[in-house]
């Protein structure tokens, strides 16, 4: 039939389900919240909620020394007074933008597959975006006069100064940081309610009730919820191509060669995608392997995810490809010097680094093998959060090391506080994602659950084409 | 003393909690429901279904007004505050540019908009609908936890006009409850 064959052409392989077929309401509701409420701690989770709370310490300890000691016990210096701490923030925040992606502007896109994958996506970004707060602050070097940057009536009779990019990166991040955590929670209210009402011990019915804040399902409740949800979604849309739009003008409104370029917002909105993506397939794919979430989170959605990594890798590389043509075409004895620099100077191995992670590695994912090997995926997830973290490295040393002035030139070298403070943020954001998964529903039961009904309507609506559905009477 | 008072006077029924298995037929049953002239009433879904709010009553969405208008004091707000204290408060002269110099101030404005409207849209959320409201009668019929395990409910509540408990309870059945419970204003 020719329909048939438009529908399902020969040699095409259909795509698979965003959600396994034999999943009803009821199991839906039971694995995901059971996961939450009835599995016993696993040695596992505790094994690995153990090493990341040692990693946490190890950040204390880290941040305590920084305090007593200053931030000369980092490898900054001038010219390099940016160094790790602020290449960690960008890289952070950056990992943070997938889930607001997937959140909003998949929902908008109507994209189906993002259900599943929405919630704790949004928890990643929440916990990267925490991360990435601390470094801001930490380089501050007088971390407890940060709240000079809020407007407030201070003795000193000052304000803020609105014209600096720095000032607009703190209210992005913090308005980001605040509607993300909203957009996050309006989402678990009715699955707190689930877990309320299946919460048959004391202290976890009075957690989630509480969490709840009384929500019963009604129609009225649901017409709201949607309202405020879609409208959470279309605000947050131009929010998260703001924030790191904001944080690439900490760079590009300076004079420093390498940083002053327009293509510097759309490239480092592009980066952060890329790298978010890589972070959401990290933790994916361990995440569906150990909880049995495969029916929940299938090959489709990391293959799609895949697809994103693709065409962001592609945006970037187009803004690597960019800096370097402007660089010379502008004839700018600094900025080209620049350049070669960045290609055959001291940093050149984490500038080719950079290129082989960002651009030719991606690259396979053009082969449908390659985007569903799940083995591949992760490696490929791992390469990539490598490549960004070497990219923002990149830019904030290798342009500030050759200053304008070849006396001022001079080397940046990290010192074991500045890895012990980027491996303790590993730490943190790995310690409150477990914290996450073990206490709240890490996929949201009431949005899979729309999906199921969803594809049962598509399902009747094909079984009962041309046939009238007569009202349903029973027990009368 | 009051309080006492009410819970004498009220009545011990608030309504009669019929339960579906599936959102079509809740649907259809509302649909009827309303026909027939029932008009208090609410239904419990564990998902949105779409146009069940309108068959059980909803009529108006104040919502995205209360956002608009949220989103709009913010942008302004955030504005005035760059201004007042740029222009007004502690000028400064920098390089000779304009105290009001309305580009620089524009991501700040952005922001605090933004921010407005995402807090309006939650906390309006939750204000429209009565929330939070950790009791309410419905959560006394031991049955209504199953709502998230992919149960829908119909409840029509005994202070609508047309409420006869026998008849209501036929009307339910008739129209595909697969079981119809008596809702108390008190657990027993």
């Amino acid at each position: 039939m020719a329909g048939d064959l438009l529908h399902n052409p020969p040699g095409i392989d259909r795509p698979e389900p965003v959600l396994a077929p034999d999943q009803t309401y009821a199991t839906i509701d039971a694995k995901i919240s059971s996961i939450v409420l009835q599995r016993p701690l696993h040695a596992g989770w505790m094994a690995a909620t153990a090493f990341a709370f040692a990693l946490v310490c190890m950040l204390m300890l880290a941040i305590t020394y920084l305090l007593l000691r200053g931030i000369g016990i980092w490898g900054v210096d001038i010219p390099v007074a940016w160094g790790f701490a602020i290449a960690n923030f960008v890289w952070w925040i950056g990992i943070g933008h997938a889930g607001t992606l997937i959140s909003a502007i998949l929902l908008l896109l109507n994209q189906k597959w993002r259900t599943s994958i929405n919630r704790f996506a949004e928890a990643m970004t929440l916990f990267a975006v925490a991360c990435a707060g601390l470094f801001p602050l930490m380089h501050l070097g007088r971390p407890w006069d940060f709240m000079w940057l809020i407007p407030y009536p201070n003795s000193m009779w000052l304000w803020p100064q609105w014209r600096s990019p720095l000032v607009w990166d703190f209210f992005a991040v913090s308005t980001y940081l605040t509607v993300s955590l909203l957009f996050w929670y309006q989402g678990l209210i009715p699955d707190a309610a689930a877990l309320r009402d299946h919460a048959t011990k004391p202290i976890p019915h009075t957690f989630f009730g509480i969490l709840s804040l009384g929500w019963r399902g009604s129609a009225h409740h649901w017409k709201y919820f949607e309202t405020s949800y879609w409208l959470l979604a279309a605000l947050a849309t131009p929010l998260v191509v703001s924030v790191h739009s904001i944080v690439s003008m900490d760079f590009a409104v300076a004079v420093v060669p390498g940083w002053h370029s327009t293509i510097f917002p759309p490239y480092f909105v592009a980066g952060a995608i890329f790298s978010g993506f890589a972070m959401v397939l990290t933790l994916a794919i361990p995440l569906r392997k150990f909880y049995g979430l495969e029916d929940f989170v299938t090959l489709q959605h990391l293959e799609n995810m895949g697809k994103v990594i693709l065409v962001t890798s592609l945006i970037v590389a187009y803004g690597y490809f960019e800096e370097t043509l402007m660089s010379w075409y502008s004839s700018d004895k600094f900025d080209w010097s620049m350049m070669v620099d960045r290609a055959f100077g001291h940093y050149s191995f984490a500038y080719w680094l950079l290129i082989f992670c960002n651009v030719v590695v991606p690259q396979t994912l053009w082969w449908r093998k390659a985007r569903t090997s799940i083995a591949w995926l992760f490696a490929l997830s791992l390469i990539v959060q490598l490549g960004m973290w070497t990219e923002r490295v990149v830019i904030v040393v290798q342009s500030l090391h050759r200053d304008f002035m070849p006396s001022a030139w001079h080397d940046y070298y990290p010192t074991v506080w500045d890895w012990i403070t980027l491996i303790g943020t590993l730490g943190l954001f790995s310690f409150l994602f477990l914290l996450f998964i073990r206490s709240l529903p890490m996929i949201s039961i009431h949005e899979v659950q729309k999906l199921s009904h969803e594809r049962d309507e598509e399902g009747a609506g094909k079984r009962e084409e041309g046939r009238e559905t007569a009202p349903a009477r029973a027990g009368s | 003393m009051e309080h006492a008072q009410r819970a004498t006077s009220l009545p011990r029924l608030y309504g009669l909690l019929a339960e579906f298995d599936s959102p079509e037929r809740l649907l259809e049953a509302a649909r009827q429901a309303r026909q027939a002239g029932y008009r208090r009433m609410d239904a419990y879904t564990p998902f949105p279904i779409e146009g069940l709010a309108e068959v059980v009553g909803f009529r108006f969405n104040l919502l995205p007004w209360l956002v608009l208008a949220g989103g709009i004091a913010g942008a302004c707000g955030g504005y005035f505050m760059q201004w007042f204290s740029a222009a007004v408060n502690y000028p400064i002269n920098v390089g000779g540019r304009p105290l009001n110099s309305w580009p620089s101030f524009v991501p700040i404005t952005f922001e605090l908009g933004v921010l407005c409207a995402s807090l309006t849209a939650l906390i309006g959320m939750a204000t429209l609908c009565g929330l939070p409201r950790p009791y309410h009668p419905v959560f006394n019929s031991p049955i209504f936890s199953l709502e998230t395990k992919g149960k829908f409910f119909l409840c029509v509540e005994a202070t609508d006009p047309q409420f006869e408990i026998r008849q209501t309870w036929q009307f339910l059945v008739r129209y595909g409850a697969v079981g119809v419970f008596e809702v108390e204003h008190w657990k027993r």
